[in-house]
């Protein structure tokens, strides 16, 4: 046996997620913004998001976690001089990598394109939690934008959040991805409460009902795999976003869909997506 | 050496008072290292040594105990989550060991638990930990554990065990088996040694209600969907709420 080592500070004794985080010390909450599938909207939920929560008046940090494939440049048309990139290689401090976005709300940008953040090694995924663990403390909502897929990538973002945010749309191949990507966090993180968004929706109710076809394939599937433990695992449905001709445009000039007209439905939408993700 | 047990003067003399944990570390057969005088820092030191050695294993068996098991787990979960490196955690629990106290009595009882003990420290690596978990239940941590090999150790401890008669006095000898459950650490992901702990307990529920005496190794996360998954998914109508 070996001398035992010095006990972790940064685990709590029940620690269940958002581990990288750290315990104790009061800390902005970490959510994971996910789909499966790429193109649903995944960037532009997180952007708009963090600009609804911003209005209700939480220092919010979007964190383009899509390391090898970001884009919250493209969609916020910003321009950055420095990334996640320049943090991780010493060229700038973290303080001079966060930057103001439209919206009222900060980001920390990866910069597109940077393969070599394709493949997890062990830097950067060090790199990576010592980032959250020093902006946490100064925000009280963090999301974490990570890239499509399942990747290593994906689901190692998605490990340093407090809770999920799974984004689907009506879609048969993104509610199949949705389903898969909430198969592996149930089973491989023991997620349990998995909150989720229904995107591009041509039907009032339509994201209600995909939800519950959703909740009924994991009861009958998933949840036998993960039963015996702990609470049930419950997709917590936060709302659907109308597909909106308003949304293509604000998209197409890369403005945010919250400032450049608030008052479309896919934009109301959005604010009470915030309000109960707040709650 | 033996340290005198009456009036220990370490530093400032009596303010120390040192005659428990001196009668422990006896009791424990504790080695004083050669020419080190009572009192001095390193008679001090060779004595805090031998109090942490003491509060970190199980007295019965003299494996690592729960709150060792649990530093050693911690500091896995952080070198799986920098290197990448597949490690397993096996529970072992002993079947209807009740019956053997009932049977034939509690120190009967202990000495399977020794015996238990000595087979799980022999079928493992220096590298591993083996520790009482609590009552009849034990855990090992395998750091470095590729799946397959995962799965070859839990059937070896199984076996070994099967094979092992334990001598209980008057003659006597009884066999137990014993019923495994293991989880990997997520490979590349931030995890938590409770949920960790309790991925490798599922498993072990599963192996004692398949029939016991067999181990249960956690299936690596599959993002297929089956067929029926898609069936369900999509085949029922799904906007007969709407209508």
């Amino acid at each position: 046996m070996n001398t035992p080592a010095a006990p972790n500070p940064a685990r709590g004794a029940a620690a269940g997620h958002g581990a990288a985080a750290g315990h104790g010390a009061a800390r902005g909450r970490i959510t994971a913004v996910t789909s499966g599938k790429g193109g649903v909207g995944k960037t532009f939920l997180s952007a708009n998001l963090a600009a609804a929560l911003a209005a209700r008046g939480d220092r919010v940090l979007v964190l383009d976690a899509d390391l090898g494939l970001a884009n919250l440049d493209v969609v916020l048309n910003l321009e950055p001089k420095l990334t996640l990139h320049d943090v991780f290689t010493n060229r700038c401090t973290l303080d001079q990598a966060i930057l103001e976005a439209p919206g009222g709300f900060s980001v920390l940008l990866a910069g597109s394109g940077l393969v070599e953040y394709s493949r997890l090694t062990p830097d950067v995924r060090e790199q990576l939690e010592r980032v959250i663990r020093t902006v946490a403390p100064r925000f009280d909502r963090i999301l974490l934008d990570t890239g499509a897929g399942i990747s290593d990538v994906v689901l190692y973002a998605v490990s340093l959040a407090d809770e999920v945010l799974v984004l689907a749309t009506p879609e048969p191949t993104s509610m199949t991805d949705a389903y898969a990507t909430i198969k592996v966090l149930a089973t491989q993180q023991r997620r349990r409460a998995i909150r989720l968004v229904v995107n591009q929706v041509s039907q009032a109710g339509e994201g209600r009902a995909i939800r519950n076809q959703l909740q009924l394939v994991i009861d009958r599937f998933v949840v036998p795999q993960v039963e015996a433990t702990g609470e049930p695992l419950v997709l917590d449905f936060l709302g659907e976003i109308p597909t909106d001709a308003n949304v293509r445009e604000t998209v197409q000039k890369r403005r945010l869909l919250l400032e450049a007209m608030p008052g479309t439905a896919a934009a109301q939408a959005i604010v009470g997506i915030a309000e109960r993700l707040a709650r | 050496m033996r340290a005198k047990t009456d009036s220990p003067t370490a530093g400032s003399g009596s303010s120390l008072r040192l005659g428990t944990a001196l009668l422990l570390l006896q009791q424990a057969g504790h080695v004083w290292p050669a020419g080190v005088q009572a009192g001095s820092v390193a008679w001090l030191q060779s004595a805090i040594d031998g109090l942490c050695e003491l509060s970190s294993r199980d007295a019965l068996t003299g494996l690592a105990n729960r709150r060792q098991f649990e530093l050693t787990l911690a500091s896995e979960i952080d070198r799986v989550a920098r290197t990448g490196e597949p490690a397993l955690v096996l529970m072992v629990d002993i079947d209807h060991f009740k019956a053997i106290n009932d049977a034939h009595g509690h120190p009967a009882g202990d000495l399977v638990l020794k015996a238990i003990a000595q087979v799980l420290g022999d079928c493992i690596r220096p590298m591993d930990t083996v520790a009482r978990f609590g009552g009849e239940e034990f855990a090992v941590i395998l750091p470095n554990c590729p799946p397959l090999f995962g799965q070859a150790v839990a059937e070896r401890i199984r076996l070994k065990i099967q094979e092992r008669s334990v001598s209980i006095g008057g003659g006597m000898e009884v066999c137990v088996t014993v019923s495994l459950g293991g989880a990997h650490a997520p490979q590349w992901v931030r995890s938590s040694p409770t949920l960790w702990v309790e991925r490798a307990d599922q498993q072990l529920y599963r192996a004692k209600s398949e029939g016991r005496n067999r181990a249960c190794l956690e299936q690596p996360p599959s993002s297929l969907v089956s067929p029926e998954e898609k069936g369900l998914l999509f085949g029922t109508s799904r906007f007969q709420d709407l209508t």
